[in-house]
Parts: C-alpha cells; sequence; structure tokens
C-alpha cells in the first residue's frame, strides 16, 4: 500500500499532463464531429476566428461553448465530490447526499412545471439558490455544537428525501408535457447550452478551484479525524464550514448549469486516487481533470452515439459510472 | 407481557378502525350499515358497487402493503443492524420500476395483470441482484457491504427507467403515478395474486422472529449462539424479497413507512423482534390506512398519491432520526 502511495505520488506532473491532453483530444473530436462534420485542419483555427465562415456558427456558436460548459461542471462536481469525501471521511459522499441536488431540482422542476412562464434564461439561478438553500438547511439541521460529518450526510439524505417527495408530487400533478422537460432536467443534460452558460459557470470555478487548493493542507488535517485535527491545532467547525461552502457553491453552480449529471462527484475523485493517491492538492486537481474529461465524453457520446436522437449526458455518465462503481464493490469485496 | 400482548390487541383495534374509515370515509360517506348490506344483501346499487369494487379493495390493500412495509423495515434494521436501513434499499422499487417500464414500452403490454407481474419479478430480480452483489468476497454477506450494494444498484436502476421515460411520453404519463406509490390502481382481481406472496412473507417473519433477533446482536453473537448465519440472512432476505415484491407489485414503491414504523414500535416495545416483527405489522397497516385517507383530503379537488402522503410525513422524521443519532 505505501509502495503504491509513493509510486502515485511520484507520478503527479505526468497524469497531468496526459489528462491535459486528453481533455484537448476529446475536445478537438467534440468540435469536429456532428451533424455537420468540421475537418481537424478547420477546428481550431475557427475557435481563434481565422478559419472559413462555413464553419464559424457550428464551432463558435454551439459546439464550442457547449463542450466547455461540459468540462467546466464535471470540474466542478469533481471537485466538490474530492472536498465532500474529505471533510466527512467516507468514499461515498457526493454532492447528491447532502441535499444540494435535490433542493436544486425542487426549485428548478417547481420552475419548469408549476410556473412554465418563467424565462429559461432563469433556471441556473432559480436552481442555484435552491442548492444552497438546500445545503444551508442541511447544516442547519445538522447543527449540535458542531457538525458531526456523519449527521451532515444523514440530515443530507433525508433533505434529499423531502424534496423528492415534493418533487414528485408536481409530477403527478400537472401536464405531461413539462414533467418530460423536468425529466430531463433531472437526469443532466448539455443539450442546448451556450457562452450565456459558460461566462456566469466561469468565475465561480476560477475563484473555488484556487480557494480549494489553497486550503488542501486543512482538508488533509480533517481527514484524520475531528479528535486529531483539534489536537493539531485546527479549528475544525470552521474550516469544515469554509470548505462546505466551498463544495457547495461548485456543486450548486455546476447544477446549476446543466441539471444533476450524476456519479461524477463519485467517480472523479475516486479515479483520482487510484491516479496519484491521497494528498488533497494532488487529488483536487487530477479530480477536476478527470471530471472535466469524463462529462465532456459523455457529452460528445451522447451526441454521436444515436443521431438524431441526442442521448442525455447524465443518462451515459450513469451509465458509466454505476458499472465502475459496482467494480470498486467488487474490488474492495475483501475488505471487512 | 401482559402489556405487550394488550397492545397487540389494541393494535388490531386500530387497524380495524382503520379498515373501516378507510371504507366509509372519502368524496362519497357511506354509512357503515350500508357497508355491511353491501356484502349481506346487494343490491347492485351504486353506492354498494363503490364499496365492493373500490373502497374494500382499497381499504384491504393499504392494509397488507403496510403490514408488509412494517414487517421488511424491522427485518432489514436487524439483519443490517442500520437503523436507516429501509427496505427499499435492496432495489425492489427500482426494480420494479425498470421491468414495468420495459413491459410498457419495449414490449407495449398494457393489461394491469402483465404490468402487475412485471413488478412482482423486477422487485424480487433487484433484491437478488443487490443480495448476491452484497455477499461477494471474505466474511460473506455484511451490512455495509449490502448498503453499498443496494445503493448502487437503486442509483443505476433510477437512472435507466428515467433514460428509458425521456423517450416515451405515454410511458412517463402512467408511470408518474405508479412511482409516486398509490393505492388506486389496483383491483381485487390482482390483489388476490399477490396475496400468497405477502402472506409467505409475512408467516416467514413470524416464525423466524426468534432467529432474527439473534441476527440483530451481530454476527459474532448469533454465531456463537449456534445460529447458521449465512442460512439465516438468506431466509431473511427471501421473506423481505416477498413482501416487498407484493407491495410494489400492487402499490408501487411507498416510501417510510419500513423506515420509520421499526423505530417507533422499538420505542414501544424494546430491542426483541419477536414483538417488533407483528408491532410493526400492525402499525404500519394502521399508518398506511391513516396516510391513504389523508391522501383523499388533503387538498380539495385532487387525489394526493397515498406515497406522497408518506414522504412528506416520514422525510422529517428521517431527519430527526439523523439529529439524534449521534447524542449519546
Amino acid at each position: 500500500m505505501s509502495r503504491f502511495t509513493l509510486s502515485a505520488s511520484a507520478r503527479l506532473w505526468p497524469v497531468i499532463v496526459v489528462l491535459i491532453a486528453a481533455n484537448f483530444i476529446v475536445l478537438s473530436m467534440s468540435i469536429m464531429i456532428g451533424e455537420y462534420p468540421v475537418p481537424l485542419s478547420q477546428a481550431w483555427k475557427t475557435v481563434f476566428g481565422i478559419g472559413e465562415p462555413e464553419y464559424e456558427f457550428v464551432v463558435n456558436q454551439l459546439r464550442f461553448p457547449r463542450s466547455l460548459v461540459a468540462f467546466l461542471v464535471g470540474c466542478g462536481l469533481a471537485l466538490s465530490g474530492a472536498i465532500l469525501q474529505g471533510i466527512t471521511r467516507n468514499p461515498l459522499a457526493a454532492p447528491g447526499v447532502i441535499g444540494i441536488n435535490g433542493g436544486a431540482a425542487l426549485m428548478a422542476v417547481t420552475a419548469i412545471i408549476a410556473l412554465p412562464s418563467v424565462p429559461i434564461a432563469l433556471l441556473p439561478f432559480i436552481a442555484f439558490s435552491g442548492a444552497l438553500g438546500a445545503a444551508a438547511l442541511t447544516y442547519f439541521l445538522a447543527w449540535r455544537r458542531g457538525a458531526a460529518p456523519m449527521r451532515l450526510l444523514l440530515v443530507g439524505v433525508g433533505v434529499g428525501a423531502a424534496s423528492h417527495a415534493y418533487i414528485t408530487f408536481w409530477m403527478t400533478t400537472r401536464h405531461v408535457q413539462n414533467i418530460k422537460q423536468a425529466m430531463i432536467w433531472l437526469m443532466g443534460s448539455t443539450y442546448g447550452r451556450t457562452w450565456d452558460h459558460f461566462w456566469p459557470l466561469l468565475p465561480w470555478l476560477l475563484v473555488l478551484f484556487p480557494a480549494a487548493l489553497l486550503m488542501s493542507r486543512t482538508l488533509d488535517i480533517l481527514k484524520l479525524g475531528d479528535e486529531l485535527s483539534i489536537g493539531l491545532g485546527s479549528s475544525v467547525e470552521r474550516s469544515r464550514g469554509l470548505l462546505l461552502l466551498i463544495s457547495v457553491s461548485l456543486a450548486g453552480a455546476s447544477v446549476a448549469m446543466a441539471g444533476t449529471i450524476g456519479f461524477i462527484g463519485l467517480m472523479g475523485p475516486h479515479i483520482a486516487r487510484q491516479l496519484v493517491g491521497q494528498t488533497s492538492r494532488r487529488l483536487l486537481s487530477v479530480s477536476a481533470l478527470v471530471g472535466g474529461l469524463i462529462v465532456m465524453s459523455a457529452d460528445l457520446l451522447g451526441r454521436a452515439l444515436l443521431p438524431p436522437i441526442e442521448i442525455p449526458t447524465g443518462i451515459i455518465t450513469t451509465a458509466i459510472g454505476a458499472p465502475y462503481l459496482i467494480y470498486l464493490l467488487y474490488r474492495n469485496r475483501n475488505r471487512p | 407481557m401482559n402489556i405487550r400482548l394488550t397492545g397487540i390487541v389494541l393494535g388490531i383495534v386500530f387497524v380495524i378502525f382503520g379498515l373501516a374509515a378507510s371504507i366509509a370515509v372519502g368524496k362519497s360517506m357511506v354509512p357503515l350499515h350500508t357497508v355491511i348490506d353491501a356484502f349481506t344483501s346487494f343490491d347492485g346499487s351504486r353506492e354498494h358497487l363503490i364499496i365492493r369494487t373500490v373502497r374494500v379493495p382499497r381499504a384491504l390493500m393499504a392494509m397488507m402493503v403496510g403490514a408488509s412495509l412494517g414487517m421488511a423495515g424491522s427485518i432489514m434494521q436487524a439483519i443490517s443492524r442500520n437503523p436507516l436501513a429501509g427496505p427499499e434499499m435492496l432495489g425492489s422499487n427500482y426494480g420494479a420500476a425498470l421491468l414495468l417500464v420495459i413491459s410498457m414500452f419495449v414490449f407495449g403490454f398494457t393489461s394491469s395483470l402483465i404490468h402487475m407481474w412485471a413488478a412482482l419479478l423486477g422487485a424480487g430480480l433487484a433484491c437478488l441482484v443487490v443480495f448476491m452483489l452484497g455477499s461477494l468476497g471474505r466474511g460473506g454477506l455484511t451490512s455495509i457491504k449490502l448498503i453499498l450494494a443496494g445503493a448502487t444498484i437503486n442509483m443505476l436502476l433510477a437512472s435507466m427507467v428515467q433514460g428509458i421515460l425521456i423517450f416515451s411520453e405515454e410511458s412517463l404519463d402512467e408511470m408518474r403515478f405508479w412511482m409516486a406509490g398509490s393505492l388506486t390502481g389496483g383491483s381485487m382481481e390482482m390483489f388476490v395474486r399477490v396475496l400468497p406472496y405477502m402472506l409467505v412473507g409475512m408467516a416467514g417473519a413470524l416464525v423466524l422472529s426468534r432467529q432474527i433477533n439473534l441476527l440483530s446482536l451481530g454476527d459474532e453473537v448469533a454465531q456463537g449462539l449456534g445460529l447458521k448465519i449465512g442460512l439465516m440472512k438468506t431466509a431473511a432476505l427471501f421473506i423481505v424479497m416477498c413482501l416487498m415484491g407484493g407491495s410494489v407489485a400492487i402499490a408501487g414503491p411507498i416510501g417510510f413507512i419500513g423506515l420509520a414504523v421499526p423505530h417507533i414500535v422499538r420505542f414501544m416495545v424494546g430491542l426483541d423482534y419477536r414483538w417488533i416483527i407483528p408491532y410493526s405489522a400492525l402499525l404500519g397497516a394502521g399508518l398506511l390506512l391513516l396516510a391513504d385517507i389523508a391522501a383523499r383530503f388533503i387538498f380539495p379537488y385532487q387525489e394526493l398519491p397515498a406515497g406522497v402522503v408518506t414522504a412528506m410525513a416520514g422525510a422529517p422524521f428521517l431527519i430527526y432520526l439523523a439529529q439524534r443519532r449521534e447524542k449519546r
């Protein structure tokens, strides 16, 4: 085990370089592949505004921004999962578990189904407020002279369950066409995402990713357990609250833009852990790149598998993620 | 001892009261003597027809489903030794949903009887897969492996169901009511066909309650006391499979009864599963009957699915449990 960690930590930079290359390749393919193919020679030229004008619209208005949104969403979800798994010391904690997805879904579905007159451009902000609201409620309800990680997770499950009860209520009371829209949102989809989604999402990552990296040492200490962290002089509740806020904001912003894309918050950090080991600083950067790669690839697959039908990105990520989780279960079968 | 027996009698009275209320109360109120007339001197009037074809089957289904969910929940919490384990963790709900959607969307079956068998089969298969996945590796079936396997399979099945529904509006239209969990869809015919599974499960649970008691003490203790734990866990999960399969097939996924009832019961009778199991059956039946009655009245012009009522009442309860858990 220790040898594995050692070798895993030695290969941080090669891993990062390979992941960035893979992200570029998938991004290029996303620009090229589709109903209206774009040759490789034109793809990047068009992005930088020196390509042939016939590709201009498809590349710069449709495919490029959409893939970038997918990438950012993947980064955000995976980062959020990595932080959350650290502070709760539970490898199965994912943004969905502490009620974030439930809250975002509740608000978005209410807007889609009950108030169809709400402009679609407002949807991300509505969903974001729901995510933050649910997370705040979870934190508030789990607070008993401190927010013990286990209680946080369990209360989160409860808040999520309550949200889903209300969603079910809306689903059974309104017109089926709106409900289909809501279902697609619930599955998580990058369909039709544009610069209007990219620009509001970017600052969150630009601010919160470095913030998370800055706190990575604190996160490492928190992973040791409450008693030990207090002994090491860390103000556990404050740093945990701060990290939780970062994690929730990242997940909330991502879910707001693309719906509840499943399994990324679980899968990204797990794969990253296998690649570069446990240390938070390494884990966070690699998780982000892995998450972005998965969502961007899932987006491409969803478009390319059965054209002209688009398979929602969330279905693809679940189709990959669930077997991966089963594999994890199988691999760990001999642990107690 | 006698207090506990009195409790059972009170519980039976509670359930009978619930049954009567469920039959008599609704959009049209029916006096009780008319209910009796409908069976002793049936005159073919609209009122008698409603009683015989709608109200009575619905009340009986609520009773049996509630009892099954309560029992299945207490067994799950005993063998997983986890107070937050619900019977739906074995994957039965989404397993049923998946096979139901496939039978509707892929094969185009419309008969509600076929739907019922699809749900029953799906629930059973999902339980089986979770069970096998949870028993992989050293140490056999441990509670943590069972819960992880259940959560994973549930997520996988749920997204498969949603994936199919996005492409089929008709299925979505039917499934959204089914997925909410409701007692309005079933007929007496369906009920009679599912009943044997539930009865087998209930009988099994009562017969094995002593062994389940031992399982709740933990693997080492149970083994030390001479229990064949592998065999017993298999039997217990088979019982849960029968109970859950039966309830899901007639009422869809109704949440929180299975989770909450054993807690309330433990508060009343302590930790002895020989008492917890029958009490859970009675309380589960009573609560679901009440929830189903409430579902008719919360909104004046529209009935709510019973599953929405139980979830809205149950989620705060879950949060309360989670808050209390680490207080000790």
